[in-house]
């Protein structure tokens, strides 16, 4: 592969700002986009990853700043003349042509010859693994169907980028681990950037190189799944991917001598009989449990702290029953953790 | 005592509305046929029956000297509606209706596809209203208001003669068949009345037609790299072509089927709907009424059949 075209990002924006009246619906983003990569845009709605991926896409322009696709400058181009397609989030299939014509209409619109039309729709429908499919038209189809159709409309064409409007959205969970899987197979074998839009955080830490965690039209963080999740570097993102425990001031000042406030995932607290002699360079605090709920696989326990706040605590069932565990509701504990996993947050 | 007996009525009465209702719970046909009862008899004894009587009425005949109709059956009076001058004047209703239909149609477009796509809010209601409001005021008086329009004085004659155009004017109704002294009353004035009464009834399914398509399908055009042009040929008409359809079943039937505006205007060639009228008021010949009616009927059967493949009935 050419290693300088490697070094010119897939994606650049330059301090994009796009509004709508009053709203902010992407205020002053800047973000790279490498060359081949699987990239998610995670954010609640209206955080305005939607918006950007318009932006992307053609659909909207930006009202400041500038969008670069593989290096050209591209705010005032429409969307026809980009080279990069979108798999919509109510897939957006034409209801009046079969499986076939959805999928060649890229190709047919660019006067691709019928033979090599009919060659590349066979093949990325083989891609999707719905090559009987040719012949029905889109109502025929179960979700999941027009899902891989609307993602075979879009990899016809052999776009730069493919853009993913939270595409496993309307599927049932099972079906959408799947296409999480299979998506990123895809990605693999056809070596497209991908930007991929999803509120979900679990979809995003599975199928991601990278992530740009969004809020209120801004970019609170862009890393890699386990960066992101490990060193969470805002409240936002500690409390939004995963679930995270906020120590404020007055625990924290007592803890850690700082009245920084720092977050500490359930999953890394251990909790134990009150008074047992930790370790060197753990942490300990005692509290009683307030509430137990009982998730099959794991259980969350909720532990009011003495001197203030709560912390929730996450254990696996290794040993216990639900009998077990819900009898430890109103316990006296020790909850203890290595002061390694504490991240101290930017304040905001 | 009295206490205990009314609880017990009230008991009895709520508990025959829960047997009521459980019935119908069971037996949710009865209750479709129940609710459905009084427009269905509505439907089949005035609507179908009046219908079957004007079919019945087409077998019989007008005795020419005692101008009684004789109540046997006969094709004679279908023998008399395929003379020429009778089939003259299906041509030319026909004609007609598809002249008007492909007019309305094509003025309709344009004003619909702006309501549905361009216009904001406001002025979308404010389309909505200027479509419709024609509809609110007498038929009659706009229709004559159009003979006036069109008379040798009046306002098109007058904008003809200001700008020196009188010489086109006097070619265009110089055309045989469809010309005529003054635009009122040659074909023109016809065409024009039908066009400006019926287009409120295209508008507004192909507006609604328009209105569904998502904007996602249009920008999923625009991104597997089609123009405007080609998504406004490729995506907007065919997903459109329905409710046009069905606006044409409105146009061409309602022109089929009138005589009030080729009476008003136009160069006195009878129409279908006036030959009825005629027919049955004037000459007391219901059964030619009655067979010249069925005329229209059987050219709808066909154009539903065709509009029902071409699926415009998933647009009404």
């Amino acid at each position: 592969m050419d290693k300088s075209s490697n070094l010119i990002p897939a994606v650049r924006f330059e301090n994009v700002s796009r509004h709508f009246g009053e709203v902010k619906a992407v205020d002053d983003v800047s973000l790279e986009i490498h060359d081949g990569e699987f990239f998610s845009m995670l954010g609640p709605s209206g955080s305005g990853k939607t918006t950007c991926l318009r932006l992307i896409a053609g659909f909207e322009q930006p009202n400041l700043g500038s969008i670069f696709l593989h290096g050209a400058r591209v705010n005032e181009l429409p969307p026809y003349a980009r080279d990069v397609n979108t798999v919509f989030q109510d897939y957006a299939l034409f209801p009046h042509m079969s499986v076939e014509e959805n999928v060649g209409y890229g190709l047919m619109v660019k006067k691709v010859a019928k033979a090599e039309r009919t060659r590349r729709v066979q093949e990325t429908l083989e891609l999707v693994r719905l090559p009987q499919m040719a012949k029905r038209k889109p109502s025929q189809l179960s979700g999941g169907q027009r899902q891989r159709i609307a993602l075979a409309r879009a990899l016809v064409n052999r776009p730069r980028v493919l853009l993913l409007d939270e595409p496993l959205g309307a599927l049932d969970l099972k079906l959408r681990q799947e296409m999480q899987i299979e998506l990123k197979e895809i990605q693999k074998q056809v070596g497209i950037t991908f930007v991929f839009v999803t509120h979900d955080q679990e979809e995003a830490l599975t199928m991601s190189d990278r992530i740009a965690v969004f809020n209120a039209g801004r970019v609170e963080q862009i890393g890699a799944p386990a960066e992101i999740y490990e060193h969470p570097q805002t409240a936002f993102v500690a409390g939004f991917v995963g679930t995270s425990n906020l120590v404020h001031s007055q625990v924290a000042q007592k803890l850690t001598g700082s009245n920084e406030t720092f977050s500490i995932r359930p999953e890394k607290i251990r909790m134990v009989e009150p008074g047992t002699q930790v370790q060197n360079g753990w942490t300990a605090l005692d509290g009683a449990v307030r509430e137990v709920v009982y998730l099959g696989m794991l259980t969350r326990y909720i532990v009011a702290i003495e001197g203030g706040g709560e912390l929730t605590v996450v254990r696996q069932n290794l040993d216990e029953t639900s009998m077990d565990v819900l009898r430890a509701r109103g316990k006296r504990v020790q909850l203890t953790w290595q002061r390694t996993f504490d991240r101290v947050l930017d304040q905001a | 005592m009295t206490t205990h007996f009314s609880t017990q009525t009230k008991t009895a009465a709520v508990s025959l509305l829960h047997r009521i209702s459980t019935f119908f719970h069971h037996h949710p046909t009865m209750g479709l046929a129940l609710l459905l009862a009084i427009p269905l008899l509505w439907l089949g004894l005035v609507y179908l029956g009046s219908l079957a009587a004007l079919l019945l009425q087409s077998f019989f005949k007008l005795d020419d000297y005692t101008g009684q109709v004789v109540r046997e059956f006969t094709l004679d009076t279908y023998k008399q509606l395929f003379t020429r001058s009778n089939m003259d004047i299906v041509l030319r209703t026909a004609a007609m209706s598809t002249a008007v239909t492909l007019a309305c149609a094509l003025l309709a477009f344009p004003i619909s596809f702006y309501m549905a796509r361009y216009a904001s809010r406001a002025s979308k209601i404010a389309f909505y209203i200027a479509v419709t409001l024609p509809l609110w005021s007498s038929y009659l008086v706009r229709v004559y208001s159009w003979k006036l329009i069109l008379a040798k004085e009046g306002v098109i004659g007058w904008f003809f003669q200001a700008f020196g155009l009188q010489g086109v004017l006097d070619a265009i109704l110089a055309v045989p068949v469809i010309g005529g002294p003054s635009l009122s009353v040659s074909m023109y004035g016809t065409f024009f009345a039908f066009v400006y009464v019926w287009l409120p009834y295209m508008i507004i399914p192909t507006y609604t037609a328009l209105e569904r398509v998502p904007r996602s399908m249009l920008e999923a055009s625009a991104d597997l790299g089609a123009r405007p042009l080609d998504t406004f040929l490729r995506v907007i008409l065919p997903l459109a072509f329905p409710g046009v359809v069905a606006g044409s079943i409105f146009t061409f039937s309602l022109t089929l089927g009138d005589y009030i505006i080729p009476g008003v205007l136009g160069n006195s060639a009878f129409f279908i709907g006036q030959v009825v009228l005629t027919q049955q008021g004037t000459a007391g010949n219901i059964p030619l009424a009655a067979a010249i009616t069925v005329v229209p009927m059987i050219i709808m059967t066909i154009y539903l059949f065709i509009a029902g493949r071409l699926g415009a009935f998933e647009a009404l």
